[in-house]
């Protein structure tokens, strides 16, 4: 298990590495960095000193290694646009695009896996084929456009909840919470379900080809032959096997729903990390893309090995493995 | 002896001796499929008392496993029974709603399966697997019922059963598995175990293990044993009685002795002709030429007949009965009025 972790680690450690390179790359492609922060009557020497200053008349090597050196230690440089520090910029963004996906992550999985079950179990039934006709519209629709059809109808002609902002939110330390009050709860319910309901359908999808699957294996069978109600059999003996893939899907799809909440956060004005991407885009504000791009990837790492550490402690033979 | 096939044939005739524990009667099971039905079973009819293996021999498709499907309530749709009757001491077990019959599942029926490396819940403690087993079926306690399934894990041969029931099934080894597979059927002591295939996946040395495991627990338990396989071999040295199987029909049944001594339809005898002999010179070994007709198409007359060397015009247009002769009952126009 120990070995199991070590190398796992070293993987991402190896693939952050990368990333960074890329982030760091941005910087040298977009032009003189320099360039950009002095005013155009800067003289040679005033230039020179600042070239001096930031540590860009180093070589290309020592220049990348301090870039990791900080960026490990949070340290992403200054907004050209706010001339406020990166890391803090993102600090105050991350907890609300945090919320966000948790959230629809886990409307998706509350909603997804039961429909998955019983569009498995209840095959040829018209609901069954309703529900699999409506998942074909949610994984063909792109995020912008339900965002906007729900604020149409739930917000404009329903009022039932607010179109967009983050409602009232309180601060808990470092973290800003929308989810302890009523107006941030409220405020939460739309964006949240715009970005859910592609993975509510691709959980029920997965779940409900993987129940199917695991129902035709023998020790469903056997189970059966050993008088285990068809119940028992369907939630407890094949759910347990589909969880597997399902784990997978929602620790990858983790990491797109972060990235891709910048649509959603776009569409409900949503204060997230998102948001202040596309803004950063708009002003080529280089460190803020750099920093999002890899703290969105760090966020993929670390779920896709914490994802594989939990495949070997919820599969026994992965865990034996080693042995 | 005689005072077996005496008895086997009081049961044919419908007198009350000892009630057995399971009895076919004019069993067949039919798919639907676009256009009609085919038959998968046809016409089976066999009992088995306490304390009996009957072996149920045939190739691949001949219906066997499907008889032991449709004995458990198993079948998978559109597969169904489409006429006669099972039943289990007595009681008329065909008809049952699914919610009754998973009350006879495991407790009064045991199934052990082909493949013991896949019948096991991966994700399970065979523990795990043993106490829910044990708990559906008896009113026991948590710590009663995992006392008894490392009872059931020692009876069937697992050394040190204390900690392997808290084993996962891939820590176990093929023929430790079917062991645990064996214990899981014998959980709640059923009247009836359906074993089907239950060494074809092992290896030879193993085979035999859990073949004489199969026997002693039936012999201790006086438990009823199906044993389906298509090893003539197998049934020959297990089994009691043997019912041979060939296109959904049974074609020959009868006591292992006397099949094995003595076949009566051409296809028997040719199944016999393929055991090599242990001892002595081995003579080429016979050979069926052909294959058995799928269940969609079955010939006219007696299945058998585009196989068999001793067919004559009769076999090709009537349906051969199974008739008595001496001690025990065949499905051949040679023994019920010739083949002409």
């Amino acid at each position: 298990m120990l070995v199991f972790l070590m190398k796992r680690l070293f993987n991402a450690a190896i693939v952050m590495l990368a990333v960074a390179a890329m982030a760091f790359m941005i910087f040298r492609f977009v032009g003189d960095p320099v360039e950009m922060m002095v005013n155009e009557q800067a003289s040679q020497a005033e230039r020179d000193e600042l070239r001096e200053r930031l540590g860009l008349d180093q070589g290309v090597v020592t220049q990348f290694g301090r870039f990791v050196v900080s960026a490990t230690q949070g340290d992403f440089g200054i907004s050209y646009r706010n001339q406020r520090e990166v890391s803090s910029l993102i600090a105050e963004r991350f907890p609300s695009t945090l919320e966000l996906v948790l959230v629809a992550t886990i409307l998706s999985l509350v909603i997804g896996i039961p429909l998955g079950v019983v569009t498995a179990i209840h095959r040829g039934k018209w609901y069954t084929e309703a529900l699999q006709f409506g998942s074909i519209i949610g994984v063909s629709l792109p995020s912008f456009v339900v965002g906007i059809m729900l604020i149409l109808i739930f917000s404009v002609t329903l009022g039932w909840a607010p179109a967009f902002g983050r409602g009232d939110v309180v601060d808990l330390g470092w973290w800003s919470t929308g989810l302890l009050t009523h107006s941030g709860r409220a405020a939460l319910i739309l964006p949240s379900l715009a970005l859910a309901l592609f993975q509510i359908t691709l959980v029920m999808r997965l779940v409900r080809a993987e129940m199917l699957e695991t129902m035709r294996t023998d020790f469903i069978k056997f189970a059966r032959a050993r008088g285990v109600p068809a119940r028992v059999v369907q939630f407890r003996h094949a759910l347990r096997n589909c969880l597997m893939p399902v784990i997978t899907m929602t620790g990858m799809q983790f990491g797109n729903l972060i990235a891709f909440a910048l649509i959603t956060e776009t569409v409900f004005q949503w204060p997230g990390m998102g948001l202040l991407f596309i803004q950063a885009v708009t002003f080529v504000d280089i460190p803020v893309m750099a920093a999002y791009l890899c703290i969105v990837s760090f966020i993929f790492v670390a779920l896709n090995t914490l994802v594989d550490v939990t495949y070997a402690v919820v599969d026994p033979r992965l865990r034996h493995q080693g042995h | 002896m005689l005072m077996q096939v005496d008895r086997q044939s009081a049961v044919w005739s419908g007198m009350p001796v000892a009630e057995p524990v399971l009895e076919v009667r004019g069993l067949r099971i039919s798919f639907p499929t676009r256009h009609d039905t085919v038959n998968a079973v046809s016409d089976v009819s066999f009992s088995i008392r306490k304390g009996e293996i009957l072996g149920v021999v045939g190739e691949s498709g001949a219906g066997k496993s499907m008889t032991g499907l449709a004995t458990l309530g198993l079948l998978e749709p559109p597969g169904h029974i489409s006429a006669g009757q099972i039943f289990l001491g007595g009681q008329r077990i065909d008809n049952l709603p699914d919610r009754q019959m998973e009350k006879i599942r495991g407790r009064r029926i045991g199934a052990i399966f082909q493949d013991p490396l896949t019948s096991l819940h991966p994700l399970f403690t065979v523990g795990a697997q043993l106490v829910e087993t044990i708990r559906l079926h008896l009113r026991l306690t948590r710590a009663q019922a995992k006392r008894r399934a490392v009872d059931l894990l020692k009876e069937v041969g697992i050394p040190a059963p204390e900690d392997r029931v808290n084993d996962y099934p891939h820590q176990f080894s093929g023929g430790m598995r079917q062991r645990v597979v064996i214990a899981l059927a014998l959980a709640a002591e059923p009247e009836l175990i359906i074993a089907d295939e239950p060494t074809t996946a092992l290896d030879v040395s193993v085979q035999a293990q859990i073949m004489a495991l199969l026997r002693r627990l039936c012999d201790d338990r006086g438990a009823a044993v199906m044993l389906v396989t298509h090893d003539m071999g197998v049934i020959a040295e297990t089994a009691d009685r043997v019912a041979v199987l060939y296109a959904g029909r049974v074609i020959e049944i009868g006591s292992v002795e006397e099949i094995t001594r003595a076949p009566k339809h051409p296809y028997t005898s040719g199944l016999m002709g393929s055991i090599p002999p242990l001892q002595g010179r081995v003579p080429r070994l016979m050979q069926i030429d052909g294959a058995m007709p799928r269940p969609d198409a079955i010939p006219a007359g007696c299945p058998f007949n585009p196989r068999c060397a001793k067919a004559g015009p009769r076999c090709l247009s009537d349906l051969p009965p199974l008739v008595e002769i001496a001690g025990t009952r065949a499905a051949c126009w040679l023994y019920s009025g010739g083949v002409n």
